[in-house]
């Protein structure tokens, strides 16, 4: 393992990172630009930059470890990154009491369901080679549905919370008042995901599939193979959605069916913000 | 001296309103530290228009979002025909206590679609004729497929009172029904409330900023200052006294 480990650290690793230096030098040039046009983004990209690419040198030196790891290192891994993309997930939530258990069990129920009966299906190998770099895509995908899913939905709540009220005024149920903002949300976190599903192999050949060929695989297997990932990728942004929204919205309203998910002045409104 | 009640004093005219269809019982609601609305007690009758007047912030809007549950009470209740309206269930208590907000905040489609928005919500769809009557009645004949995008400000807040209307209410709340309007429109949707509530003896209350219009709708007044009720009491006296 050792050796493996010292194996992936040598000179191509030294190249890697004056490549990066390379890639870091022209984004900066890009957030120069943007600052000129009084966009201002220097700290957030920076931050980024750095975060990306210590995180991605750690992923390296665990993915070295992990070819000769247990599956269940593989699980531990995958719980870790779930709950991570929780913590992400649920910063576009700040001061929503339970945030961050809504975005956990949502990304839980998308991408744990998919993993699950990719595994069961056989259509995800259960080895730990495998399992990581797949299930941490599905991750990531279902992680980034369901901060679109809430982000959206909040904002669209908070938009037409007249609308809202004015339905709650007439007797309708909570479900009903916001329905097209839960359908509105939903549809724009999975808009990405169906580009990505509808450009496949047009405008990007994504990296499974190359790896693949790469490696020596049927390019026939190996693109059918990648659209059983972007396909499940796309399955599990849509049930983290839809989970993500629906805790939200039995969140947004009191048990006595008044909304609780308001604009962020409760001097004015009187009304206090979830 | 000023004719105001004291709330004890409006506690003791109450008591003596036995056919309230609208009553309000030591009504508080607190935001963190901030006082809304506090130890409010009002009753109306069926018929009857209250209008409640006072300065920006003295908790008319609270008061008023207090009496359909749209807000949670902090202490104290609303009696509706006698019922404790936290044993109604809110969705019930929203049909018998139609709001009519100071937006008209119509809903995306047919002036017919939003008017049959609050009987479908019981599962009723409202027959074509019923909705052609209440159009009419609100000086609107043959809006019924017009878009709600294609009306003018006194139009969507007849439509607004219409789609209430539709829900066959016992009491209307009216949220500065007319403050977005001409002079023209304001007459008009006046002359259709005090219509409306005559014939159908419903209960009413209406906040309003313009003392005028409190003067030409309301037999009784409130005025609320620092979310308290501050004086109760025939509109001429209360105003003129103010």
């Amino acid at each position: 393992m050792l050796a493996e480990l010292q194996g992936s650290i040598g000179n191509d690793v030294l190249v890697g990172l004056m490549q990066a230096a390379a890639a870091i030098a022209l984004c900066a040039v890009v957030v120069a630009l943007c600052a000129w046009q009084t966009v201002h983004v220097e700290r957030e990209a920076a931050i980024s930059m750095l975060r990306g690419l210590v995180q991605m040198i750690l992923v390296g030196v665990v993915l070295a470890v992990l070819l000769h790891g247990s599956l269940l290192i593989g699980s531990v891994i995958l719980f870790m990154m779930t709950i991570a993309a929780a913590v992400t997930a649920s910063r576009r939530l700040k001061g929503m009491n339970g945030a961050l258990l809504m975005c956990f069990w949502s990304i839980v129920a998308g991408a744990g369901t998919i993993i699950a009966v990719m595994l069961a299906t056989r259509s995800l190998q259960p080895e730990i080679s495998i399992l990581v770099p797949v299930g941490s895509m599905i991750i990531a995908n279902a992680m980034n549905a369901c901060a679109q899913a809430i982000e959206r939905f909040r904002a669209e709540i908070v938009a037409h919370t007249g609308h809202i009220e004015a339905a709650l005024s007439l007797g309708a149920e909570p479900a009903v008042t916001v329905a097209p903002y839960l359908q509105s949300a939903v549809y724009a976190s999975l808009l990405p995901r169906l580009d990505m599903m509808k450009s496949l192999g047009l405008v990007w050949i994504p990296g499974v599939m190359a790896g693949m060929v790469v490696s020596g695989a049927s390019p026939v297997y190996a693109g059918i193979y990648q659209f059983i990932i972007v396909a499940m990728i796309l399955a599990a942004s849509g049930i983290t959605s839809l989970v993500a929204t629906a805790l939200m919205r039995s969140r947004a309203f009191s048990p006595a069916a008044q909304l609780l998910l308001r604009p962020a002045d409760p001097a004015t409104s009187g009304r206090p913000t979830a | 001296m000023l004719p105001r009640e004291t709330p004890d004093r409006a506690a003791a005219s109450i008591a003596g309103r036995a056919t309230a269809a609208l009553e309000t019982r030591q009504l508080s609601r607190k935001s963190g530290d901030r006082i809304l609305v506090h130890d409010v007690s009002v009753a109306v009758t069926a018929g009857e228009i209250l209008a409640v007047v006072g300065p920006s912030g003295a908790g008319k809007s609270s008061f008023l979002r207090l009496l359909n549950r749209l807000d949670e009470p902090t202490s104290g209740t609303v009696l509706l025909k006698s019922t404790d309206y936290r044993s109604i269930a809110p969705q019930d208590l929203r049909r018998r206590v139609g709001m009519v907000m100071q937006t008209a905040y119509l809903f995306p489609g047919t002036v017919a679609d939003n008017i049959a928005f609050g009987p479908r919500q019981r599962g009723e769809a409202p027959a074509p004729d019923r909705i052609a009557a209440l159009l009419e009645r609100v000086g609107l004949p043959g809006f019924s497929d017009r878009h709600v995008s294609n009306l003018s400000g006194g139009e969507a807040q007849r439509v607004a009172l219409a789609r209430t209307l539709a829900n066959e209410p016992d009491a209307l709340l009216l949220d500065e029904p007319t403050s977005a309007l001409d002079e023209a429109s304001v007459r008009g949707i006046e002359e259709l409330i005090l219509g409306i509530v005559g014939e159908r003896r419903m209960t009413c209350v209406i906040v309003t900023h313009n003392r005028t219009q409190a003067m030409r709708l309301a037999g009784r007044t409130m005025v609320m200052e620092a979310g308290r009720l501050a004086a109760i009491g025939p509109t001429r006296e209360v105003l003129h006294a103010g």
